[in-house]
């Protein structure tokens, strides 16, 4: 959707060397769940971060409004989160609770958890805008029960009285998605939006969030580990693996000129409806252990291309054509890819 | 007794009965208060309460006799229950029923006004220190452990020792304060796992300070820990209140407690045991009730009893 460079001119958030790092308990040491991850998320479009469980999805977006459990967690010094020209991480608390809900929402995996059990529906969605707008309560009710319709909810006069217990998955998500929508933010975080929910309400929920992002011209950051909601979408994507980013591209691009290896796996696991049927493709291995990334390039245990300056030399973000790039040596020395085949 | 007590007495425990009758059949639409009162001995404790406090709150019309007045100290002192004095009467020659019933609004009412505090400061406590961790949950945590150290007793009758005659509200409030120790780290324990729940994270993220976290998500859901120790904490205040007042430092006397009426008749316990006699089964009474009671609010507030769609 967009076509500016990746310099960062013109983002909405610019996110630069975020480092997240908890301190394990027992002595095991640090876990660098998130590490000198960067990216930009410009207006309106959607970005998808996609990456296997424990890959540090979820930790860069709580990070980003700073929800990150500290004492165990702790953003790096360095790091830098900026929207609208000011850094999130510097932020003094009043001024951040002023950005969080209102200008950058979230929504969360977990719609059955995700809501407060003892209050009504009404009353979760019309919270932020109690706190950001200062509305009345009579005019906060009115804004829930609008803001129920404008998800799809039918009745929305009678389920704002709702609890959370009488309503289905699908129905609490699209609470979820009132309650981050209702102060019309610039950017949503929507982490696995769709995960806990079935396949047909999982498409229903995303042709939602398409349609409310074009109605109320916001940003994305779609994350997931499905690479069929990213194909069908997101504008551009992230692919993260052990707590890095490991390249970026348009979708189109990505899907059809993966890079890394650890792309052209996953892209390789996804079955096809139009390939003959044969035994699924599954990257050998497993995502080491956050304590202790391996040495030089983390995906070299499980790359089929690893050679010796893998071992030793983590490689850096280089780009191969125009706003796409891959941290993976394999971008300066194409040569080898042919090789190992 | 007269007729008018009677009647008055009547009517209050057919009050009682109503009372108790309605609310459990509108309880039994609701899977909840259907459970509360699925014990039999709930009903009846919640019963019993309710019949107090309508006597606590219509003593003048249910004591036929001023709780103070001594009728004649000589001729009429411990007199067994008859007609007239239907408890006997005390040392003083003062009509045992009418002070047992002006007794339960002083009992009653110091029980409830220090639980409530007890509870409040216990919940509050509790609930900044799970909520804010680390150095103000060791700081806070260590408080309570030297108020659960300290006896109880001790730390009132310094207390009592520096005020002389304490007012009615002051003891509850010294009660009280107190009395929430415990409270608060049941609390803490409450909120320390609540806050690690995604809607606790998701309130957050929609720009929620700590006061709204804490008093809108964490603390509701943390209800049915408190109540539970709220109905057994007015039982223990009230026993606590009739120690302090057997021991002569709680409620001043002529006013009639619970508490300085078993105190006032201990000395003729053997020549008018009626003195002490109801006053004490009262106290048991009360406080069985409110065990009782304790007990079915656990069932109804339990989450783990809470079937799928409820």
């Amino acid at each position: 959707m967009t076509t500016e460079t990746p310099g960062g001119g013109g983002a909405l958030l610019r996110v630069r060397d975020l480092k997240t790092y908890f301190v394990t308990e027992h002595g095991k040491g640090t876990a660098r769940a998130v590490d000198e991850v960067s990216f930009d998320l410009y207006p309106g479009e959607t970005l998808g971060i996609v990456g296997e469980s424990g890959c540090g999805k979820t930790v860069t977006s709580l990070s980003i409004l700073r929800l990150i459990p500290e004492p165990p967690g702790h953003i790096l010094p360095g790091s830098l989160i900026e929207f609208e020209g000011r850094n999130l991480l510097a932020l003094p608390a009043p001024e951040l609770r002023a950005v969080r809900g209102n200008q950058i929402a979230m929504i969360f995996q977990e719609p059955m958890t995700s809501l407060n059990p003892v209050f009504t529906v009404g009353d979760q969605i019309a919270e932020a805008a109690i706190i950001h707008q200062h509305l009345s309560r009579g005019a906060a009710r009115a804004r829930a029960i609008e803001m129920l319709q404008l998800v799809g909810i039918p009745d929305p006069g009678e389920r704002v009285d709702h609890y959370p217990h009488q309503l289905s998955g699908g129905m609490r998500q699209r609470v979820m998605i009132a309650m981050a929508l209702v102060c019309h933010p610039k950017v949503l975080i929507a982490d696995e939006p769709t995960t806990a929910l079935d396949v047909t309400i999982q498409a229903q929920i995303l042709e939602l969030l398409g349609r409310l992002q074009k109605e109320l011209g916001m940003a994305v950051l779609l994350i997931t580990h499905d690479l069929g909601v990213v194909a069908g979408h997101a504008d551009r994507v992230v692919v993260m693996y052990a707590g890095r980013v490991v390249e970026t591209a348009q979708t189109d691009e990505l899907f059809d000129h993966p890079t890394h290896p650890y792309t052209e796996g996953l892209l390789a696991a996804v079955p096809r409806i139009d390939a003959p049927r044969a035994r699924l493709h599954a990257i050998p291995g497993q995502v080491p252990a956050a304590t202790a990334w391996p040495t030089g390039c983390r995906f070299r245990p499980r790359c089929p291309y690893a050679w010796d300056k893998c071992l030793t030399e983590p490689p850096l973000l280089e780009t191969g054509t125009p706003g796409h790039t891959a941290r993976c040596w394999l971008v300066t020395e194409p040569a080898r890819r042919q090789a190992s085949r | 007794m007269t007729l008018g007590s009677w009647l008055a007495l009547f009517v209050a425990l057919i009050g009682a009965a109503e009372i108790v009758r309605a609310l459990r059949q509108r309880g039994l639409k609701h899977e909840r208060w259907r459970r509360f009162f699925r014990n039999r001995t709930t009903s009846w404790g919640l019963g019993i309460l309710v019949f107090l406090v309508i006597v606590a709150i219509a003593a003048p019309l249910v004591a036929p006799l001023d709780p103070i007045k001594q009728h004649d100290p000589v001729h009429l002192k411990n007199l067994p229950p008859s007609w007239t004095f239907i408890l006997g009467t005390d040392v003083f020659s003062r009509d045992v029923w009418s002070r047992v019933v002006y007794g339960a609004r002083v009992s009653l009412g110091i029980g409830a006004l220090g639980a409530l505090v007890a509870v409040s400061l216990g919940s509050l406590v509790g609930a900044v220190a799970g909520y804010y961790g680390r150095r103000v949950d060791a700081v806070l945590m260590r408080g309570v452990d030297v108020g659960l150290a300290l006896p109880r007793i001790f730390i009132l009758l310094m207390a009592v020792a520096l005020w002389d005659g304490l007012p009615f509200v002051t003891l509850a409030l010294a009660i009280g304060l107190t009395s929430w120790f415990g409270t608060s780290r049941l609390v803490r324990a409450e909120v320390l796992s609540l806050q690690q729940r995604d809607f606790v994270v998701a309130a957050r993220a929609l720009g929620a300070g700590d006061g709204r976290v804490i008093f809108r998500h964490v603390l509701p859901n943390a209800a049915a820990p408190i109540i539970v120790s709220a109905a057994l904490g007015v039982g223990n205040v009230l026993l606590l209140e009739a120690s302090l007042s057997f021991l002569g430092i709680g409620v001043a006397p002529p006013r009639p407690s619970w508490g300085n009426m078993i105190a006032d008749g201990a000395s003729s316990l053997y020549t008018a045991p009626w003195t002490t006699l109801f006053p004490g089964l009262a106290i048991s009474l009360v406080v069985m009730s409110l065990n009782a009671v304790a007990d079915g609010l656990r069932d109804a507030l339990d989450p783990r009893e809470e079937g799928g769609a409820a």
